[in-house]
């Protein structure tokens, strides 16, 4: 006999039952949103690396398609239906195209059809094949009633059923380079790109500068400061839309309050146009970019302020420190974390930013950034493909913006 | 550096800088009241400021003397003399003067507190420094954030003529009565904008709910269940949150022309959602993580499901993340432009941010422009003054989503 051994306790190897179940619950949790955001970011991403190398234009979107207008023609023994077709691209090839009608009761074939028509009991077939583009084709059935009247009506009420395959342009073989040749040709895009860096650099230094000193006011206690907080978040808060427009009307240069007071003041001579001409225009979106939001600088500065040990201070103030040397040695060190982070994340931000500068100057008077490019190609100028590439410029500067940013920031402040 | 900590020298110094500041603060204010022309006359102010701040810092005749000075002052800018220039009325002139004089002696006084006519230490010097700078920053905030708001709000009760006659008179004639709420009416009368309130309405409230129906789930998921990937997953939370929306917007543009969901409410809604559920979810997940994991072990040992724990412990512990969240989302939904610029044609399905650009021609008066900014932005300020304690919160806690 052995002696009985003691049991041995094993950890579980490998994933156990019940880490499994957790695992499962955890991944159908999070399916819907995997799926939506798939549907509608991933997806989409995808497209738009497709769509840049293809020649597609605005007016492609609609793939080519045979179109049918039927009427009744003649009276008596002259009768007939005609279908009139035609192909709605100038261009481009449409196959295999059909029409089907059903010719309603009281109504006969009455005398010889075209070659492509065939009639089977009250149902009217006519295969047409090939349509080339900008092809016009004509078919006349001719017809006798009982009733002419009612039957006009009732011929011309039902509708012709029409086939036809197009090619399209975006899911054809046809692949070019030419959209990223065409934006990368000449000093314009690099115009562009410098507008961009201005842009971004100086609306989020300035908004970060802007927001600190804010936050430095507001962080105090006196009587007031609830509503002050609230109204400076104003800029923030309210619809681009809005706030653009009044902008706008401001600094008319025709009407605007702004351009008034400066004449009247005697600063200026004649008004200005704020954001209809160069330099000036780039600087106003800029200014107006650092006006939107400074104050979410401002509320994560401050937020970040109110978290620091008052014991410091307090011992800083013991140490005979003057107010500038408190700042300097004990906040500015404390609010680095936060202010990198917010650099960071606004900058890249600043570089997405599309709605303030589309809605202040539609990217006129030299303020076309990346962004508005974008829309400006594919939607200005037509070109769906040179707009697509664009798109994946600015997305392939974002995944550098995106690497930098997780590789310098994501040990700080815990984001 | 020793000579500014001379008490007189930087009692002129902030008191001539201060004087320009104010009387320009006064003309603009009093511009924008009144309509009469004022102007500053930096001179003028940087001289009689100077003169103030050396006085003050004197102290010569106490109370009285400084009073005297105030007087002085507004005896001196009603005759045309002062820091301020008036072209306009007796009457609006006499109020100008007396603010100038008023605020500079309330003011000042503050600013040079501790300051005599001596040298200052540096902790005085710097003090005087940042009282000055403080006083400047309240009020460019105050005027850089209120008047283009002013603006908006003033011009939507004017009419064409009175704004191209003078564009800096934004009093209000109150003797016309309703006549002043002319564009209103027929915003919400010709131009459908009633219709175009409630689509926004309805279209932002249910994108709160679906944002939150889908990731609150997702949140309790990443926060509280261990998975392989859940570390990647939350990063790639963050990289969604900064794909800019106009690369996506081109092909959702193709895809909605091609499907036929183009001007359709069923589109936005479908879309809407989608931009805001990673914000969500960041911000959820993170409040999740705060709470305390035993109130839920409790529930799993006493027999409920995880559903149920999720249903019946995490959410209502976290209603106050619930409500920012919430505030957060119906903010963006509320204030989307782009897509609704891109996908609504028709104007029956309008958003009111797609209302109001299809104002923005130059057949629609502008009055008619700023009622309809202000229609939008109402809304979402009465939200936001009354919940904003929840949404400072909402903001701080979704990042910097931009």
């Amino acid at each position: 006999m052995h002696p009985a051994q003691p049991m041995q306790p094993t950890p579980p190897l490998g994933t156990t039952p019940l880490a499994k179940r957790e695992a499962r619950l955890a991944w159908s949790l999070l399916a819907p949103t995997i799926i939506s955001v798939a549907l509608v970011v991933v997806l989409p991403l995808f497209a738009i690396f497709w769509i840049s190398v293809k020649p597609v234009s605005l007016a492609d979107l609609r793939p080519p398609a045979p179109i049918v207008r039927e009427d009744v023609r003649g009276s008596g023994d002259e009768l007939t239906i005609r279908y009139r077709i035609r192909n709605s691209s100038q261009d481009r090839l449409i196959s295999g195209v059909t029409i089907s009608d059903t010719l309603p009761g009281g109504v006969q074939v009455s005398g010889a059809l075209p070659e492509v028509c065939r009639v089977e009991g009250n149902a009217l077939t006519c295969i047409l094949g090939d349509l080339e583009g900008g092809a016009r084709d004509q078919l006349n059935i001719p017809i006798s009633a009982d009733d002419e009247g009612s039957a006009e009506e009732s011929i011309e009420e039902s509708e012709p059923i029409v086939t036809g395959k197009g090619d399209n342009v975006l899911t054809s073989g046809d692949f070019t380079f030419e959209n990223f040749a065409r934006i990368f040709d000449g000093d314009e895009f690099w115009g562009v790109l410098g507008v961009t860096l201005f842009y971004t650099v100086f609306g989020t230094v300035g908004a970060l500068v802007v927001g600190l000193f804010a936050a430095l006011l507001l962080n105090k206690e006196f009587p007031g400061q609830g509503i002050l907080r609230g109204l400076y978040l104003f800029p923030y808060v309210a619809p681009v839309i809005a706030v653009a427009f009044s902008w706008l009307i401001l600094f008319d240069p025709f009407s605007g309050s702004a351009n008034a007071l400066l004449l009247q003041m005697g600063a200026v001579d004649e008004s200005i146009n704020f954001f209809g001409e160069r330099p000036q225009a780039l600087i106003m979106v800029t200014v107006f970019e650092i006006w939107r939001y400074f104050p979410l600088s401002f509320l994560f500065i401050l937020a970040r302020m109110q978290s620091i040990d008052t014991d410091m201070y307090e011992a800083a103030d013991m140490d005979g420190a003057s107010p500038f040397q408190k700042f300097w040695y004990l906040s500015v060190p404390q609010l680095l974390g936060i202010l990198s982070v917010l650099f960071l994340l606004r900058f890249i931000w600043t570089f997405n930013k599309f709605d303030d500068i589309f809605l202040l100057t539609g990217g006129n008077a030299g303020t076309r950034t990346l962004t508005v490019n974008v829309y400006e190609q594919a939607f200005a100028v037509s070109n769906i493909g040179a707009g697509a590439a664009v798109a994946v410029v600015v997305f392939c500067c974002l995944l550098t913006f995106s690497f930098l940013f997780f590789r310098f920031i994501s040990r700080e402040e815990g984001l | 550096m020793t000579v500014l900590r001379q008490g007189y020298i930087i009692g002129a110094l902030t008191g001539a800088l201060w004087m320009v500041v104010l009387s320009t603060t006064a003309a603009v204010a009093m511009s924008f009241a009144t309509g009469d022309p004022f102007r500053p006359s930096i001179i003028l102010g940087l001289v009689i400021g100077a003169v103030w701040g050396a006085f003050l810092v004197s102290g010569i005749g106490g109370r009285a003397g400084r009073w005297g000075a105030a007087i002085i002052i507004f005896c001196v800018n009603v005759l045309g003399l002062g820091p301020m220039v008036m072209e306009s009325s007796l009457s609006s002139g006499i109020v100008g003067a007396a603010v100038l004089s008023l605020s500079f002696l309330l003011s000042m006084d503050r600013i040079l507190e501790s300051c005599a006519a001596r040298d200052l230490t540096r902790h005085e010097w710097e003090d005087v420094v940042i009282r000055f700078l403080t006083g400047f920053g309240y009020i460019f905030f105050t005027a850089a954030v209120f008047i283009p708001f002013y603006v908006m709000v003033m011009t939507s009760f004017k009419n064409q003529s009175e704004l191209i006659q003078n564009p800096l008179d934004f009093s209000l004639d109150i003797s016309k009565g309703w006549e002043l709420f002319r564009s209103y009416s027929e915003l919400f009368g010709d131009f459908n904008f009633g219709q175009y309130l409630i689509t926004s309405f309805y279209i932002s409230v249910l994108t709160v709910i679906i944002t939150l129906a889908f990731s609150i789930p997702g949140a309790y998921a990443v926060a509280r269940l261990r998975f392989k990937g859940q570390a990647a997953f939350s990063r790639s939370i963050l990289l969604i949150y900064m794909v800019p929306m106009i690369v996506l917007a081109l092909p959702i543009y193709i895809a909605f022309s091609m499907t036929g969901l183009r001007n359709s409410i069923l589109g936005i809604v479908m879309i809407y959602p989608v931009t805001t559920i990673p914000v969500a979810l960041y911000m959820l997940q993170g409040y999740f993580r705060g709470l305390p994991g035993e109130v839920e072990e409790a529930g799993l040992m006493d027999g409920l499901g995880r559903l149920a724990v999720i249903w019946k412990i995490t959410l209502p512990l976290s209603l106050p993340a619930l409500a920012s969240v919430s505030l957060y989302v119906f903010m963006i939904a509320w204030n989307e432009f782009l897509l609704a610029f891109m996908l609504l044609d028709d104007p029956s399905k309008f958003t009111l941010t797609r209302g109001i650009a299809s104002l923005n021609s130059s057949e629609i008066p502008r009055q008619h422009l700023m009622a309809g900014a202000v229609i939008a932005t109402v809304p979402i300020m009465v939200i936001f003054l009354g919940l904003e304690r929840f949404m400072t919160k909402g903001l701080t806690a979704g990042s910097v989503k931009g």
